[in-house]
């Protein structure tokens, strides 16, 4: 354990010299300050809680940002080091792979909720600060989004170790990266979209929605944030979310297996890899 | 236990290609040991293998008793090793890197400090970044984190390529008082000829085979390869009569006589040669360098 928090650690005295957490948080925070502030004009101060209106918007804002950033971060980890060098070096050391492979992306995580726990809480303070009333339930919500965000940054994190344990070169782990990128967040849906269309108003059976929307972390991340309470309303998600049933619980084991899973083959695979 | 390394028949192949074929070795405390040959010839993959990074196809490695790739990891703890052309994250200052290495290693981040001076590496050099390091500094750095924790085996992969003779010297100093504690080292490395007087032995790898292993003695009485000797006559045109027994001498530029001659009848000509001291003034002596014997040991291998 204490090899991986010295990985840990390494990691993230590296993210903030190379000024990636400086970076990250500050890229978060203006534009959740710019949604907060833009994004509420229409609705006016009235009727809507403000901070709803902030969720909705954020969390449209992490489904892209989020998965771009953790992608970033992670794609270089262990094919990186490798090319560097320093992989070899770090190999002669006392310290098993797995536990790298852990401490690094315990490291990474840190980087990431540091970056959206502080980027996106100075949009919540700065609608504070404008004298919103904002109720405990939508505080809720907020928080929910932010740890799920994490969550989300998690996921794509773990994506990331198993393309740079997968790649031989960086460059191509680059490549596959925003590949993933691309596909979870952008192609994936269009083509969901696509598949409903073309089916005419037929009706779907909502166990294979189910899994279609389970298949993307984002989608499930969308899911478990514009689902339910204020949030639904504002983001017309609230119907697709009745009709397929899944709940928190279920919507939470789908992004946690997400992180897992990806993680884990990553480390079975650098751990057979020779270097 | 005296023995700290055991190769034992070991061969590595990849795909189709065979990198390493059927070494087997003994590395013993207190000994230092080059493995000497070209580039490609296989040192890299035998120091991996030592390390456990790679696994042997067949054969089998133990170092200090474990199989570095299956076995505890904990026997890392007292194995130093620093890689051909080490690199650091550039960001992270010469403190920092060590310290981190350090704590991996289980060592006191002072008993660590303490390192920066036995290298060599400039106490203003320390707290800045990686990034502004020159080569020679870099690898002092790379030096010290192999010498965290008083390791008892040190691999050290081509350690003095891109340092200038000055700091190879420091180098070899250090290297001689590990020596003197009973550190196996063993030094990688294709520049044969700075090795002279600092190893035990020399186990010389040519095309993934181990072609010749002994003191640079035994290598010499197995190589017999001739001195050769110069001498310069003190009237160009004098016949001593040494200089007709049977060698073959060449008559130089210079109006010197060469001649190869074999370690066994060396002593009896020189003592002949000096024997009338009146008619040369000048006596030069060339025992086979080291890349004399490495040329002789690959042409062996090449003809068998």
């Amino acid at each position: 354990m204490r090899n991986v928090l010295t990985i840990a650690g390494k990691e993230i005295q590296e993210g903030t010299r190379n000024r990636w957490v400086l970076a990250t948080t500050l890229l978060m925070a203006a534009l959740a300050l710019t949604l907060t502030f833009l994004g509420s004009a229409p609705t006016g101060t009235v009727g809507v809680n403000r901070l709803d209106v902030v969720i909705v918007s954020l969390s449209s804002l992490t489904i892209f940002l989020v998965p771009l950033i953790a992608l970033l971060l992670s794609h270089d980890a262990i094919v990186g080091e490798m090319e560097r060098g320093t992989m070899q070096l770090l190999l002669s050391y006392p310290i098993g792979r797995r536990e790298i492979v852990l401490g690094k992306f315990l490291g990474h995580l840190a980087i990431l909720a540091f970056a959206t726990l502080f980027g996106y809480g100075v949009a919540a303070i700065a609608l504070m600060a404008t004298g919103s009333q904002i109720g405990a339930e939508s505080w809720r919500a907020f928080a929910s989004m932010i740890a799920s965000s994490i969550l989300l940054g998690a996921v794509f994190a773990a994506i990331g170790y198993l393309t740079s344990a997968l790649a031989s070169e960086r460059s191509t782990a680059g490549g596959i990266a925003i590949g993933v990128w691309l596909f979870f967040v952008l192609i994936y849906d269009m083509a969901l979209l696509g598949g409903l269309v073309a089916a005419q108003g037929q009706t779907i059976p909502a166990g294979v929605l189910n899994a279609f929307l389970l298949a993307n972390p984002t989608d499930v991340y969308r899911l478990l944030n514009l689902g339910s309470g204020g949030a639904s309303a504002l983001s017309a998600m609230g119907g697709v979310a009745e009709y397929t049933g899944l709940s928190s619980p279920v919507l939470l084991a789908a992004l946690g297996f997400w992180a897992l899973a990806p993680l884990g083959f990553a480390t079975v695979i650098f751990s057979r890899r020779e270097l | 236990m005296n023995e700290t390394v055991l190769v034992s028949g070991i061969a590595k192949r990849y795909g189709k290609s065979t990198v390493v074929r059927d070494v087997s070795f003994t590395l013993r405390a207190g000994e230092t040991v080059a493995l000497a040959g070209h580039n490609g010839a296989g040192k890299t993959t035998l120091i991996k293998l030592m390390l456990g990074l790679i696994r042997p196809t067949t054969g089998a490695v133990r170092v200090l008793g474990e199989d570095p790739a299956t076995g505890d990891f904990a026997v890392r703890q007292r194995l130093g090793y620093l890689p051909e052309s080490v690199s650091f994250n550039m960001a992270l200052s010469g403190r920092e890197t060590l310290r981190f290495y350090a704590r991996l290693k289980r060592v006191e981040a002072t008993a660590a400090e303490q390192l920066f001076e036995r290298v060599g590496l400039a106490a203003e050099a320390v707290d800045r970044p990686v990034r502004t390091y020159s080569k020679g500094m870099r690898q002092r750095l790379g030096l010290a984190q192999a010498l965290l924790g008083a390791p008892r085996i040190l691999l050290l992969d081509e350690p003095t390529s891109g340092l200038d003779p000055a700091l190879r010297r420091n180098f070899y100093d250090l290297i001689t008082e590990l020596r003197g504690k009973g550190t196996t080292v063993l030094l990688s490395s294709h520049a044969l000829t700075e090795l002279e007087g600092r190893t035990d032995r020399v186990i010389i790898i040519n095309n993934g085979v181990a072609i010749a292993d002994g003191t640079l003695d035994d290598l010499r009485h197995i190589a017999q390869l001739p001195t050769r000797i110069s001498v310069r006559l003190s009237q160009i045109d004098a016949a001593p009569k040494w200089a007709n027994g049977g060698m073959n001498w060449r008559r130089g530029a210079d109006g010197g006589l060469d001649a190869e001659i074999l370690p066994d009848r060396k002593i009896r000509l020189l003592h002949d040669i000096t024997a009338d001291a009146a008619l040369i003034s000048g006596l030069t002596i060339t025992e086979p360098t080291l890349d004399d014997l490495y040329a002789h040991f690959l042409k062996a291998q090449v003809t068998k």
